[in-house]
């Protein structure tokens, strides 16, 4: 008698993983580097090719590292919500352009804002790689000691920065620089 | 002279060997993109893919290989920026255990449910004989079914 | 007016099928089905008739809305263009998921209706139960449609201009594709209502086995055929030389075709010897759960594909729900009713029912095989265990030792005999053995080996030997000189050569697949014209690169010559086409095919003016793996039409 029961168990089973797949993402691929040291690298920066910018330089301070390129279309979308982060002086953003060509990564940012600290030009894309980038833009959030903490992939909206950057942000503020 | 036909066989040489290990090399590295997912697209390998990214992996995988890093060592790189998602194989560690043993059990608990039937169906009683009442039954199918044309 | 006439017959359809899907079972349930009961019963019939009017008639007005570019519906701006020739602006009826969720329902009613019309020898309440049962698949699939999807919407203000079908979809290998497909699948669930009729009157004999199995041979074959047609389509449409990826959506196709095949050979034990009775009713169930299966993944957005249709998890709810109640009901009645059911007829432990309950047993691990590897990524991310991807590394590792076996048996089945049989049936086969390793040796050595080369083709030389002396011995060539050979050929039943040619098409598929896998070259290059490269004794000249206008795209030729020893061989001219509605370049690869060899060709990126990477593929053998899988196909029609399951004039099956 049990095992006449059995198939219906098994199914059973499976309906509730793919009920609770219907809430995942399956194209969304997790950040391996969070809680790592953020990878470094000594890039030229995008407004001042003979000055380089990398992690060592932001060490004891909170900051943003964002990915974009001059030919992404949903970091257009992106720009103002980093412009507001930038006005709130929420943290210092360093913007990684990505597999971009020098004169349309300097004229996008003349054209519609520059919200970041500084930019940093990665040509061949091989930081990205480094960082794990599939996608553009991308966002981590690096704390004082220069550990990831933190991955969004894809757009950073106002509800993300409401819900997950500022509440962050503030904790890792908290944290000593050292220790 | 000698030292200029030494120099020569050796280059000759040399460069047969550069030919072969360009063979090898090539196909180590297609193998190894034949293993890596891309991330962009997420349905095909590294190696088919047109994405930029799949682009710039492949010539990630061929620098380390021309460096001499091992095939493990190239996989290593790309699961420590992209995470186990990125390998086509997935690797063998206590969460894909039943991954990588499950069909064999499937296998293991079909064979044993094969030997359970075998046993009860030789060790099962023989059918009881039809009882009148049924042979009369078959007897008048049979009949019906002559008659039509 | 027509779209809302479309919609308004789906309404209708979806009453009429409410009404064939409730009375006809309910009624068989009341003295069962005697009496009175009877003329609810017989509503069934019309009602099966009533529904297939009124889809085709909605599925005509959509396929109307196609042919006149009525942009005012979404479905059609969607998926259509002005451009668009007339072949594909048909096709794009099922290019997208509301218009192939029509044309499931569109075969579903077609299939209830032939069941309604060739069922005549079916005691009464039982062709009630299938076609009610029937009748309530219809219901969810039309409730789905109807109330999610409903192909029919309008846009208003209308497009000036649709959005054109993706350009992949553009060729003829997709117009024949989901519809192929889709009778398989569907097809299954003639198999399924069937089953359910069996557990709810709690009748499980032969005669049910004998009325089931050739409509789940056609479906099956069916399936087979859609299957083939998806990996030959996406071996010369897709530009990478393969054929097959063990990609999520052709998975969700593979497994119910693995559980369809165990099925076949388990309704043919209980149709000869009514075993195995529970087994194959716990297989129709299954066999139909996993083409649900295949539609919720397909549609529900759970697993990446780059087949799924748009994706919405409202819809993948919806399509949940409908499983958990079909299948989740089903193996309830499955496991209230199937202890009552009865053991069957007894078998030793080497006889031809213990070989295809071995068949079973392997075919069905594989089945779940499979469905392991492509759900287990989603296992671990719902227990928020991590992400990983399971790809043709894993799939190619396990599934190969698991067919291994399945080969082995499949030439020495046909030789064992029912109910008992002995070493002595098989003696004659250890000479076939013999010979079957002789000729992969041979093969090998002309070809170049390796292990798993040996391997594949002495399984494969096996196979097809073994069937040829079954025929031969079947034939008694070699002992009975009293009946004319041309008889004793004639008298072969359909069932019997179409198992024999579906055996041997398995054979020829393993052919194909163990040479293309072991000896095939592929090379990646940067040409230029004038540039000459070699592959597989073949020379490949880069004449040059040109632009060309198609009818809704512009693209890049590539013309190359081959020559091989300097004889010509082909002249092949592979594109890059971009569409005039967006996207991504498609890559239209140039194929030169030949009984034992392809020669592939496919353009990569520009890398430098007028320097293109070229990929180019010497493929041997892989027309046999086509050519195994059109055998296999046409076997099981071919044992479909057997005789012994057409109507006699007189109304009734043999006995």
């Amino acid at each position: 008698m049990k095992r006449f029961i059995l198939p219906l168990g098994v199914f059973v089973a499976l309906l509730g993983f793919l009920w609770v797949g219907l809430r995942l993402n399956p194209r969304e691929v997790p950040s391996p580097l969070i809680d790592k040291p953020a990878p470094m690298f000594a890039l030229a920066q995008l407004h001042e090719p003979g000055r380089v910018i990398g992690p060592h330089d932001m060490a004891g301070q909170v900051w943003i590292l964002n990915v974009w390129a001059s030919w992404c279309v949903a970091c257009r979308q992106e720009h103002p919500v980093l412009m507001e982060m930038a006005r709130m002086k929420l943290a210092p953003i360093v913007g990684l352009n990505y597999k971009d060509n020098r004169d349309d990564g300097l004229a996008t940012l003349a054209r519609a804002g520059d919200p970041y600290m500084v930019s940093a030009f990665d040509q061949d894309g091989r930081v990205g790689i480094d960082y794990g980038v599939y996608g553009v833009p991308e966002t981590f959030v690096i704390d004082k000691r220069g550990v990831i903490r933190f991955k969004q992939i894809g757009i950073v909206t106002p509800e993300v920065v409401t819900g997950k950057l500022i509440p962050l942000i503030e904790k890792l503020n908290r944290e000593p620089a050292h220790g | 002279m000698v030292k200029l036909f030494a120099v020569l066989t050796m280059s000759l040489a040399l460069s047969a060997f550069a030919a072969t290990d360009d063979a090898t090399l090539e196909k180590r590295a297609v193998d190894l993109e034949t293993e890596l997912r891309c991330l962009v697209c997420q349905n095909q390998t590294i190696a088919d893919s047109h994405a930029g990214l799949a682009v710039d992996l492949r010539r990630e995988v061929r620098e380390q290989l021309a460096q001499g890093k091992s095939e493990q060592e190239v996989l290593d790189f790309m699961v420590q920026r992209y995470g186990d998602f990125v390998l086509y194989r997935p690797p063998v560690r206590s969460t894909t255990w039943l991954l990588w043993f499950g069909p064999f059990l499937l296998l293991a608990a079909g064979a044993a449910l094969l030997i359970s039937r075998l046993r009860a169906a030789r060790s099962r009683p023989a059918d009881a004989p039809p009882s009148e009442e049924t042979l009369q039954r078959a007897r008048a199918l049979l009949d019906n079914n002559k008659e039509q044309p | 007016m027509i779209p809302e006439l479309g919609s308004f017959a789906l309404m209708l359809a979806f009453c009429v099928a409410l009404l064939q899907g409730v009375v006809p079972i309910a009624a068989s349930l009341r003295n069962n089905g005697a009496g009175g009961a009877a003329r609810w019963m017989a509503l069934a019939r019309p009602a099966a008739y009533s529904q297939a009017v009124l889809v085709t008639i909605a599925f005509a007005c959509l396929v109307h809305a196609f042919v006149v570019n009525d942009f005012s519906v979404l479905y059609v701006a969607s998926h259509s263009n002005t451009a668009l020739p007339l072949q594909y602006r048909i096709s794009a009826v099922w290019g997208g998921h509301e218009g192939s969720l029509l044309l499931w329902v569109e075969i579903l009613v077609l299939w209830t209706a032939a069941v309604a019309l060739l069922s005549r020898q079916l005691p009464a309440e039982m062709l009630a139960r299938v076609l009610g049962v029937m009748g309530l698949i219809s219901v969810g699939f039309l409730a789905f449609t109807l109330w999610t999807s409903n192909p029919f919407e309008r846009l208003l203000p209308a497009a000036l201009q649709g959005q054109d079908l993706n350009p992949l979809l553009q060729d003829i290998g997709m117009i024949a594709h989901p519809p192929l497909l889709y009778m398989g699948y569907v097809g299954f669930s003639v198999a399924f209502a069937f089953a359910i009729a069996a557990l709810i009157g709690g009748q499980l004999d032969a005669a049910w086995a004998r009325w089931s199995r050739p409509w789940t041979l056609v479906a099956w074959s069916f399936m087979t055929l859609g299957i083939f047609l998806g990996s030959f389509w996406a071996y010369y449409e897709l530009g990478w030389g393969g054929w097959w990826f063990w990609d999520a959506v052709e998975n969700a196709s593979f497994m119910p075709w693995l559980v369809g095949t165990a099925l076949i050979h388990s309704l043919s034990v209980t149709e000869k010897r009514g075993s195995f009775k529970n087994w194959t009713v716990l297989l129709a169930i299954m066999a139909f759960a996993l083409s649900l299966l295949g539609t919720f993944l397909v549609r529900s957005g759970v697993l990446t594909s780059v087949h799924a249709f748009a994706t919405d998890p409202s819809r993948g709810l919806f399509i949940l729900v409908f499983l958990a109640l079909v299948v989740g009901g089903s193996l309830l009645l499955y496991a209230w009713r199937a202890p009552s059911v009865g053991l069957g007829g007894r078998f030793a432990a080497i006889s031809r029912e213990s070989a295809l309950l071995a068949n079973n047993v392997l075919l069905v691990a594989a089945a779940g095989t499979v469905l392991l590897g492509t759900l287990y990524p989603l296992f671990l991310d719902a227990l928020d265990m991590g992400k990983i991807s399971v790809g043709p590394p894993y799939f190619e590792t396990v599934f190969v030792p698991l067919m291994a076996p399945m080969l082995l048996l499949l030439a020495a089945g046909p030789f064992l005999r029912w109910k008992q049989a002995g070493f002595k049936d098989v003696r004659s086969l250890r000479w076939v053995g013999v010979a079957a390793v002789l000729c992969a040796i041979a093969a090998a050595v002309a070809v170049g080996s390796s292990p798993l080369l040996v391997m594949g083709l002495t399984l494969a030389a096996w196979i097809l030997l073994a069937t040829v002396w079954h025929l031969l011995q079947r034939l008694r060539v070699f002992e009975d000189n009293r009946t004319r050979f041309s008889h004793r050929l004639g008298s072969l039943p359909g069932s019997y050569w179409g198992m024999l040619i579906a055996h041997a098409g398995i054979g020829v598929f393993v052919i194909g697949v163990t040479l293309v896998k072991g000896r095939e070259i592929s090379h990646d290059v940067p040409l230029q014209a004038g540039d000459v490269h070699q592959v597989g004794g073949y020379d490949f000249r880069f004449i040059g690169a040109k632009n060309v206008q198609g009818p809704n795209y512009s693209a890049v030729r590539g013309t190359f010559e081959v020559t091989r020893d300097g004889k010509p061989v082909a002249t092949l001219s592979p594109e890059k086409r971009q569409f005039a509605s967006g996207g991504m370049p498609m890559t239209e690869a140039a194929i030169h095919r030949g009984p034992t060899r392809d020669l592939y060709l496919a353009l990569g990126e520009e890398v430098a003016p007028g320097k293109w990477v070229v990929r180019i593929q010497h493929k041997p053998f892989v027309a046999w793996i086509w050519g195994g899988a059109l055998l296999i196909g046409f076997g099981g029609l071919l044992a479909a039409l057997d005789k012994r399951y057409r109507l006699k004039r007189s109304g009734r099956s043999a006995a």
